[in-house]
């Protein structure tokens, strides 16, 4: 059986004792919430922390609070479950919604938090294996190793952005609340990530991600896609998430953001760009997804061909598209799609 | 769901009368009452449901002994290196450490499942040849600190370069695997030819040749393998452990440990599913029963899913080239095949594998002459072995997919194709083999039927413009669709398709691993005075229900309930010889020796009886656990008191029952390996739609027709079915035990992907009843076959839907989407190997063809009075 | 280092003196014996050690024990009660859904916690809330039938006689 490596676990009641927890304990210390990424990670020996700062135990992590009208706030620790299902998230931003129903499995989703959807380590699978086979193969820059497997010429990791969220609330324009014990700021979930598979998230280790703040979804139209082997468990190897404001039959604002092409999730601008002002018509879906799959670049670290998920980025923007115009493939209206 | 039955069908050889002798002798009852049973063909419970259901069950790493330390097994990082030094001196320091051994503790000895193939180590010595070959062992207080102590044992190894493919290693003969085999890196190699196939080519009207790839895959059980050793202060050791084999194993541990097999004793555990993965003898279980003995404790050995993954023994990657004429009726003039298979690094039961891939394709159709050519080559990776259907799914899918590309040219449709050339009953094929009953015909009628193939296969078939390379031969059976959906009230880029395959595969293989002239299958049964039966035997239950088996054949002979009947299975100690839960051979082999056993117990007993009731023995009859004459049933006694008086007459109730399959190997150099008491027979039709724009194929619905002689419990043979579709389901679209560097590239449950809920379609299962003279009650297997038709079935369906030929399975959603490409850009939409390997196999042993010659309806077997 | 825990199973408390890094699925298996509860991968990625925490299907080998003091688990040696068979237990049973047996424990569990919450399902609600446990024999086939069944007859329905 596969077992966790010893530590210590604190399971502070406020925020503010985990914040000083994790300060104490530095580079020591990691933060668990649902432990569906930390645990696996830990047996695998892929991250060695002493010490555990449990965040079950802060009540105020959790929960949905205000309104669709004027923008919510998701306590980090909400499960995906509770997002999944949430109605006011169903209705008003189905994006979020999908993204995380379509999380891994529906135990993982049952213990798996937002947050730690939103910071899940990058994946790649010359890493996310155990410590016999890392040796077997030699080891990674990532951990234990000091080349890239995937791109061993290259200076840095290549490790896999996998979270479904990510991408959803980067085009949504969500911002997340990260506190630490010298202070809290607040940024958009766009600043939140850098493109390199090690230090893909541009948080402190000090800081504690304790909300994600939706903005207003008035006008907004949302949709996410995911391309990935079976039907649960999988991770993503392509999200493809939309969102719109319309103004009338036109396109008022767009914005596309690609998942798992990339150590972050990586926005399509100048494809979503061009939505703007347009009616979407069949051949502007079709010229927007051939621009749209311009940033996806996928290299082979993960299921299926990298090629194939580069080729289906196109068709995946398009359906998204397609689904909030209201087209069927062949470019007739169907019926509304959530 | 939809499930149904049908009684003795009208296909030819379908309905026979059966043979008074299996109701033994003098005192069977009523001959109208074989029509009458009380259990077989009822859906009972399986006797260990309850035990499952509320997690009473205990399996081996669910069992604790009292001071038990836990062991785990240092594996090389290398494919293949010499091992220079092993030092455990660290380990053995570690606090909580009891024991740290290399290979130089053991006995040196080489062991295997196959006597030709003894080519293992239990740790090795001098050389690795996988990553996760096993160089030495730890005991200790928990699992943790013996993780810890392997880390801390030093190897110094000289790599040396691993061969990781067929290609690799028949192009460096200087980089020897092993120093054995049929030529350098060749394991086997086989040839065997009945009649003149290059004749039946010239006779034929089209020749097809093909290539294929089946990708190795592996068995996945949900259980990690586990072994308990406990070394008695006697000097007498037990091993539990989770195998599909307790008598191999058993065999393999007084070899490997030098000790007298009669001090030995294997006790299988309830098996957490096996499908051949735990049917060798492995390094664990020879290292847990060591360690236990040099500590003086039970050791357990519980391996991770990685490690699983390393054990492996699943399906052979096989490569493919296969040749078949066809006349212009559809009928198959001659066929040849030559197939590679990528062995891994040792032998396991690959010499078997090996002649699998060949010997089986003539019991589904008439094929008159027919060629085999077959060589298994090593490579550094986890060894290949039985895997559910063991080396026939792979030319099962070449078969079935060029059968379905010769119908488009012969214009024919394939469902008429293949009935027209199913085996005939009671005959003989090109390569010696004994068919006996067949219901094929009748169960492609039936799924033919159920699916609305007709309509479907003709209403929605993809046409492209005929490419010349494939002239069209006869009249394509055009025709305005009838019924179903028509594909373009679709939206545009999904397609959908139908496909049909067939298949038949053995009960039971007719030649044990190693040479003998003893019962392949024994039981004990003894009767008690409380009126219980008590049955013991060997079998193991791996989830297929031979337990439950093993009560209701009892059960039925002497008209008690299946609740009366105590099962104690595969202890050594206790229970005779069953060689194994493989080959679909328990519920044939067991069966018949349950039943002889209770036919014996029977006797005795109406003896006793009839003195009693002043009757005849033959007027008794046995049924709701009384013993009585049919016409004073009112004075009918009990069977507990029929058992006392019996027991009174004749002493102690114990009957043996002995089992061996009739002798009837073909008379030639590897004419063992394919006779089978009997063979079942498959035919499936899957439906599913292909999305042109992402390859993404989603399979809506399966019917599977299924000749399983007799269901002796139709629940437990709509399981099997229905887990077989679910197999042949991964293999089909996604499962592959594939490598990269030199490592696995996926040994963990998230990426080898099985199939979930979510990907498995509704699946109507038809059982066809042909009551086969061979078998227990005319039961055939259900555990293995009814996997072979689906991966051709999918491939053909994605062809009906698309167009698209996938010659190598899984079909990845990209190989789809390159067919199409292909099309576009004017070129055959297929994919699959573009070559064959530059291999010489040896000349054919050339055997006169037995095709068609008549065969006996009931063989002759050992023991069988 | 051992932590005091007191863990509630199957409506029984218990105090366990254990390591912190034991996962709750050690911690069942080891120290309180109750083995019902499998494992196949311990990497969260096959679903076979589910337990209900508070009812909700968890997966035992991502969970430590120290994280859920308070909570109400159930495991599969509590779904019988007072000798009766959960009705899912005795469809499973009867249907021939448990083959080898060792993920039957998890997918009770789980389907146990789909119908507190919606006691009539459909097929496609049943896969999907399957859709976290690996099964490897039946092909789900015999399973979903199986789960279909309890809850026919756990809101009164019947279906005696209407397949078998």
């Amino acid at each position: 059986m596969m077992r966790l490596p010893p530590f210590t676990y604190l399971a502070p009641r406020t925020l503010g004792d985990a914040a000083t927890a994790l300060a104490e304990h530095g580079r020591d210390a990691m933060v668990v919430a649902g432990g569906t990424d930390l645990y696996p990670n830990m047996k695998r020996l892929q991250f060695e922390p002493k010490v555990l700062v449990g965040l079950r135990g802060i009540r105020d992590l959790r929960g949905v609070r205000g309104s669709a009208r004027e923008g919510l706030t998701i306590g980090a620790g909400t499960t995906l479950s509770a997002v999944a299902g949430h109605p006011e998230i169903a209705a008003r931003y189905p994006a979020l919604a999908t993204a995380a129903g379509l999380v891994s499995s529906p135990q993982l989703r049952n213990m798996g938090t937002l947050g730690g959807n939103v910071c899940v380590d990058t994946r790649c699978n010359y890493y996310n294996q155990s410590h016999e086979w890392r040796k077997a193969v030699g080891f990674c820059m990532k951990k234990d190793g000091d080349i890239c497997l995937v791109a061993p010429a290259s200076p840095r990791c290549w490790a896999v952005s996998s979270s479904d969220t990510a991408p959803v609330l980067w085009s949504l324009g969500a911002r997340v609340r990260l506190v630490a014990a010298s202070g809290e700021r607040t940024v958009e979930v766009s600043a939140l990530y850098q493109d390199d598979g090690i230090a893909y998230l541009a948080k402190q280790p000090g800081e504690i991600l304790t909300e994600i703040l939706l903005p207003p979804a008035d006008g907004w139209k949302s949709a996410y896609l995911k391309l990935r082997r079976r039907g649960s468990f999988d991770f993503p190897v392509l999200g493809v998430a939309v969102a719109l404001r319309l103004e009338g039959a036109r396109v008022g604002e767009a914005r596309i953001v690609l998942g798992a092409v990339a150590s972050t999730p990586r926005p399509a601008d100048v494809a979503a760009a061009a939505l703007v002002g347009e009616r979407l018509t069949p051949e502007l879906i079709a010229r927007v997804a051939d621009l749209a799959a311009g940033p996806s670049k996928p290299l082979d670290n993960t299921d299926f061909t990298h090629p194939y998920r580069k080729k289906m980025t196109r068709v995946f923007v398009a359906r998204a598209l397609r689904a909030l115009a209201g087209l069927d493939g062949s470019g007739r209206p169907v019926e509304e799609v959530a | 769901m939809s499930a149904e039955r049908t009684q003795g069908g009208s296909s030819a050889g379908s309905a026979r009368a059966i043979d008074g002798g299996r109701f033994g002798r003098g005192a069977e009852p009523p001959s109208e009452r074989k029509h009458e049973f009380s259990v077989v063909g009822r859906p009972l419970p399986k006797i260990d449901a309850w035990t499952k259901v509320t997690g009473e069950t205990k399996y081996a790493d669910d069992l604790v002994l009292p001071r038990m330390a836990h062991g785990k097994l240092l594996r090389s990082p290398h494919g293949h290196a010499l091992i220079k030094r092993i030092d455990a001196a660290r380990a053995r320091a570690l606090p909580g450490v009891y024991a740290a051994v290399t290979g130089a503790d053991l006995p040196r000895v080489k062991f295997g499942i196959l006597p030709v193939s003894q080519d293992e180590e239990v740790l090795c010595t001098e050389k690795v040849r996988m990553v996760g070959d096993a160089v030495a062992a730890v005991a200790a207080v928990d699992e943790e600190t013996a993780e810890r102590a392997c880390r801390l044992i030093d190897v110094e190894y000289e790599p040396l370069p691993a061969l990781m493919s067929i290609e690799e290693s028949l192009a460096h003969p200087e980089i020897r695997i092993h120093e054995y085999g049929d030529g350098p890196n060749v394991h086997k190699s086989v040839a065997l030819q009945f009649g003149d196939v290059e004749a039946a080519f010239a006779k034929a009207d089209l020749v097809r040749e093909d290539v294929f790839y089946y990708e190795g895959n592996t068995h996945l059980p949900m259980e990690q393998h586990a072994a308990v050793a406990h070394a008695g202060p006697d000097g007498k050791l037990t091993l539990w452990s989770s195998t599909q084999t307790p008598h191999y194993v058993h065999r393999v541990l007084a070899k490997a440990l030098d000790m007298p097999a009669a001090h030995v004793r294997v006790v299988a555990t309830p098996v957490g599913g096996g499908f051949g993965g735990k049917t060798d003898p492995f390094a664990h279980e020879i290292v847990a029963c060591h360690l236990s003995r040099l500590t003086g404790r039970p050791v357990k050995i519980a391996l991770t899913r990685e490690e699983v993954f390393y054990a492996h023994r699943g399906r052979h990657p096989v490569l493919m080239w296969l040749k078949t004429g066809f006349t212009r009726q559809g009928d198959i003039t001659g066929c040849h095949i030559k197939t590679w298979l990528d062995g891994g690094a040792y032998g396991s039961y690959g010499v078997a594998s090996t002649f699998y891939t060949g010997v089986i394709n003539p019991v589904t159709y008439k094929m008159p002459v027919y060629k085999f050519e077959g060589a298994r080559v090593f490579t550094n990776k986890p060894p290949c072995g039985p895997k559910r259907g063991h080396g026939t799914p792979q030319p099962r899918f070449a078969l079935e997919v060029q059968i379905d590309k010769a119908a488009e040219q012969l214009g024919l449709d394939p469902a008429d194709m293949r009935r027209r050339i199913a085996a005939e009953p009671f005959t003989k094929t090109a390569n010696h083999l004994t068919v006996t009953t067949t219901g094929l015909v009748e169960c492609i009628d039936r799924v033919v039927e159920a699916s609305g193939w007709r309509a479907k296969w003709r209403g929605w078939r993809f046409r492209a413009p005929a490419s010349p390379a494939q002239p069209v031969l006869g009249e394509a059976s055009e025709g305005a669709p009838e019924g179903g959906a028509r594909r373009s009230e679709a939206p545009s880029e999904k397609k959908r398709g139908v496909g049909l395959a067939c298949s038949a595969y053995l009960t039971g293989a007719g030649t044990a691993i190693y040479w003998n002239d003893m019962p392949h299958s024994g039981v004990l049964l003894r009767a008690d005075r409380s009126g219980a039966v008590t049955i013991l035997c060997g079998a193991t239950d791996i989830g297929q229900g031979s337990d439950s088996i093993l009560a209701y054949l009892p059960a039925e002979v002497l008209g008690i309930a299946p609740k009366d009947v105590h099962v104690h299975p595969a202890d050594t100690s206790l229970t005779p010889v069953d060689l194994g839960s493989y080959s679909s051979r328990v519920t044939l082999m067991c069966g018949m020796a349950a039943i002889q056993a209770a036919e014996r117990l029977k006797t005795v007993i109406a003896k006793a009886v009839a003195g009693k009731l002043e009757v005849g023995p033959g007027e008794l009859v046995f049924r709701d656990g009384k013993v009585g004459a049919p016409e004073e049933w009112d004075k009918a006694v009990t069977f507990a008191r029929a058992v006392e008086l019996a027991e009174a007459m004749h002493g102690v109730l114990a009957f043996p029952g002995s089992y061996a399959p009739p002798k009837r190997a073909g008379k030639y150099k590897g004419g063992g390996v394919g006779p089978s008491p009997c063979y079942s027979y498959t035919a499936c039709v899957v439906e599913l739609t292909v999305d042109e724009e992402t390859g993404e194929v989603e399979l809506h619905d399966v019917w599977i027709a299924h000749d399983v002689g007799r269901a002796l419990n139709p629940l437990l043979v709509e399981g099997q079915t229905e887990g077989s579709v679910y197999m042949g389901i991964g293999e089909a679209l996604m499962e592959g035990q594939v490598f990269r560097k030199g490592v696995h590239k996926q040994p963990s449950m998230l990426d080898y992907k099985s199939p979930t809920t979510l990907e498995m379609p509704e699946v109507h299962t038809i059982l066809v009843e042909t009551d086969d003279p061979e078998g227990p009650f005319g039961a055939k297997e259900a555990g293995q076959g009814p996997l072979l038709p689906v991966p051709p079935a999918i491939a053909n369906a994605i062809y009906h839907a698309v167009g698209v030929r996938c010659d190598e399975v899984p079909i990845a959603p990209e190989m789809i989407l390159k067919g199409l490409e292909r099309r576009r850009q004017g070129k055959a939409a297929r994919v699959g190997p573009e070559k064959i390997p530059v291999f010489k196999f040896k000349e054919p042993l050339v055997v006169e063809s037995a095709f068609g010659q008549p065969a006996e309806a009931i063989a002759v077997r050992p023991f069988q009075s | 280092m051992k932590t005091r825990i007191s863990l509630t199973v199957n409506g029984e408390t218990h105090e366990v003196l254990v390591p912190v890094h034991k996962t709750l699925l050690e911690v069942l298996r080891e120290d309180l014996g109750l083995t019902g509860t499998k494992h196949g991968c311990e990497l969260g990625e096959c679903g076979t050690c589910t337990v209900l925490a508070d009812g909700e299907p968890v997966l035992s080998c991502l969970a430590l024990p120290v994280e859920l003091a308070g909570c109400e688990i159930t495991t599969v040696e509590g779904m019988a009660r007072g000798g009766r068979l959960h009705p899912l237990q005795q469809a499973f049973a009867e249907l021939g859904a448990a083959q080898c047996g060792y993920c039957t424990p998890g997918i009770l569990l789980t389907a146990q916690a789909l119908l507190a919450d919606r006691p009539t399902p459909t097929r496609q609600e049943v896969k999907a809330a399957l859709a976290g446990n690996l099964c490897r024999c039946t092909g789900y086939t015999k399973i979903l039938d199986a789960v279909e069944l309890a809850a026919l007859r756990m809101t009164g329905g019947s279906r005696v006689g209407d397949r078998r």
